[in-house]
């Protein structure tokens, strides 16, 4: 009972807000909104047993994902009538990707509907075994069966974050660094002095 | 207590239900009263540290100070800039102290007695506390106004620096325990360091972990001295500053129920929970929650007393320890860490 009533929630929560996504005018409510679709996706995992998954989904795609998908998004300049402006010319492509999408949708329903595809080996090696946690099942699946495409997925990364940082990184030459530890070091007696001046005679620094 | 609602003629489900609503009641309510007292002693500590005598006119010895000032936000009147986005604006503060107030669930206060018992609790608090920033960005936005854009800005790149090396720092909490539940990761501690303490703080490989998560605390919660998105100096009141009323009474409770579940994650990760600090069988005379509401005192204390010594740090030294020093540091531990437990086989 209880959790028919979450899972009607939860869906019905995923598809409006996803729908209130596309249909909203402000670039920051659409963002806003596609948050509270994923936040509800990782209530549809737990629903299905798969708490792992949900509670990364909300750490990785809520947590960091959406934050700075939400930054970026805050400070364009929105211009609305360019927004509107653009809708005509964009359409026919939109078009497009939607029945290109639509098509998949009907494709994958169909192809389940004349039987589901085997997942993983036949002797259920891969299905969750009994008794253990989900993250245990998923760290045996990752660090056993999967780990060198684990590892290449990692080096993938790697290789994409470094990039990103050669990419930015750019020496200019004119700008002067501050040494936090010789700052540290810097002691009163190096950065003060006390100075008796004669009256109307002034310092020299 | 499922159990006592299903004598009383209920199906399981509804049984469950209804324990479970009384269950966040009876741990939501104790968490108001105690963020309105610890407000109190929060000023009644900075107070005797700038030797002032702090909030002493309502009630006895003050006492009764969070509480007035809580029935005078409720009596203002509620002002929604015209400029505002409004719905936003108005939403901001009750996700905030949503948020605050969710990730009490899965605190243990005692042997087993935790809201929601569930396999991914450590996980499930870092999701929560993840969306925390939610609050203050939306609020910054909706405002319409400089500075509290300029706060949420802060906001969000700080609590994702800090969130990485907190990531970091309960892996290795994590690999020592075993486990995500945070009472097992409780009962993991029981005499952990020679038989005798309670506790991963106790051990000299985890006891620079737990030193860093209580600063990654102070940053993720933006105390003093990370408390740049409020940085009165700078930006009037951060984020807060077109509030009134109620909203920003949220806010204030919802800030403070955050900063009391940094110092219970302390507590629970590092210093072992309801466990006595030391094995010992008389000190388990005492029960588990006055050890848990105890350890929760004394990081509250800690959290105080940096706000009230230590100057607040520039934009740029913020980031540089998080993600120059902290990150690196955390790293490091989660090798050297792992590394111990293979070496000892720990897993085996």
């Amino acid at each position: 009972m209880i959790h028919v009533i979450a899972f009607y929630l939860f869906a019905v929560m995923t598809i409006a807000s996803g729908a209130i996504t596309i249909l909203s005018r402000n670039p920051v409510h659409s963002v806003l909104w596609l948050i509270l679709a994923f936040f509800n996706a990782a209530g549809l995992m737990i629903l299905v047993g798969a708490e792992f998954i949900a509670m990364l989904l909300v750490i990785v795609y809520v947590g960091a994902v959406a934050v700075l998908f939400l930054f970026v998004v805050m400070m364009l300049n929105i211009d609305f009538a360019e927004l509107r402006a653009g809708f005509v010319k964009n359409f026919p492509f939109g078009m497009l990707v939607a029945v290109v999408l639509l098509a998949e949708m009907v494709l994958g329903i169909g192809a389940y509907k004349a039987g589901a595809l085997q997942l993983g080996t036949p002797d259920g090696m891969a299905a969750q075994p009994a008794g253990t946690s989900n993250i245990e099942a998923i760290g045996a699946l990752l660090y056993g069966r999967y780990l060198f495409l684990f590892e290449a997925a990692g080096v993938i990364l790697l290789v994409a974050m470094i990039g990103a940082i050669v990419l930015t990184h750019r020496q200019r030459g004119d700008t002067r660094g501050q040494k936090i530890s010789k700052q540290i070091a810097r002691r009163p007696e190096e950065a003060t002095v006390n100075v008796k001046p004669e009256v109307g005679k002034g310092v020299s620094l | 207590m499922t159990a006592f609602f299903q004598t009383l003629g209920m199906t399981y489900e509804w049984a469950w239900f209804v324990s479970t609503i009384c269950g966040i009641l009876l741990i939501a309510l104790p968490l108001m009263v105690s963020v309105a007292m610890i407000i109190y002693a929060d000023r009644k500590i900075w107070a005797a540290m700038a030797l002032r005598r702090g909030p002493n006119v309502v009630g006895p010895w003050g006492l009764l100070q969070s509480f007035a000032d809580g029935l005078k936000v409720f009596l203002q009147e509620t002002i929604v800039p015209s400029a505002a986005n409004k719905g936003i604006f108005l939403i901001a503060p009750v996700v905030t102290f949503t948020i605050a107030l969710m990730a009490w669930a899965v605190i243990p206060f005692n042997s087993g007695a935790i809201l929601a018992d569930i396999n991914v609790g450590l996980l499930y608090v870092l999701a929560i506390s993840s969306l925390g920033v939610y609050g203050t960005i939306m609020a910054g936005w909706a405002s319409n106004s400089k500075y509290p854009f300029f706060s949420a800005m802060r906001a969000s790149a700080q609590m994702i620096s800090y969130e990485v090396s907190i990531g970091f720092i309960l892996i290795c909490v994590v690999l020592w325990a075993g486990t995500f539940n945070l009472n097992d990761i409780v009962k993991a501690q029981d005499g952990h360091v020679l038989g005798l303490f309670n506790g991963f703080g106790f051990n000299p490989l985890l006891f620079p972990m737990a030193v860093m998560f209580l600063i990654s605390g102070m940053a993720e919660t933006q105390r003093a001295p990370f408390d740049l998105t409020e940085a009165e100096s700078e930006l009037v009141a951060g984020y807060q500053t077109e509030y009134s009323s109620m909203a920003f009474a949220a806010y204030w409770l919802g800030e403070y129920a955050n900063v009391l579940l940094m110092c219970a994650l302390n507590a629970t990760l590092f210093w072992g929970g309801w466990l006595p600090p030391l094995d010992i069988p008389v000190l388990y005379l005492v029960p588990g929650i006055v050890w848990f509401l105890l350890k929760v005192l004394f990081f509250f204390f800690v959290f105080s007393w940096v706000k009230a010594t230590v100057p607040r740090y520039r934009y740029d030294q913020l980031m540089r320890l998080g993600w120059k020093v902290f990150l690196p540091t955390s790293l490091l531990f989660v090798v050297l860490v792992s590394g111990y437990l293979m070496a000892t086989g720990h897993f085996a």
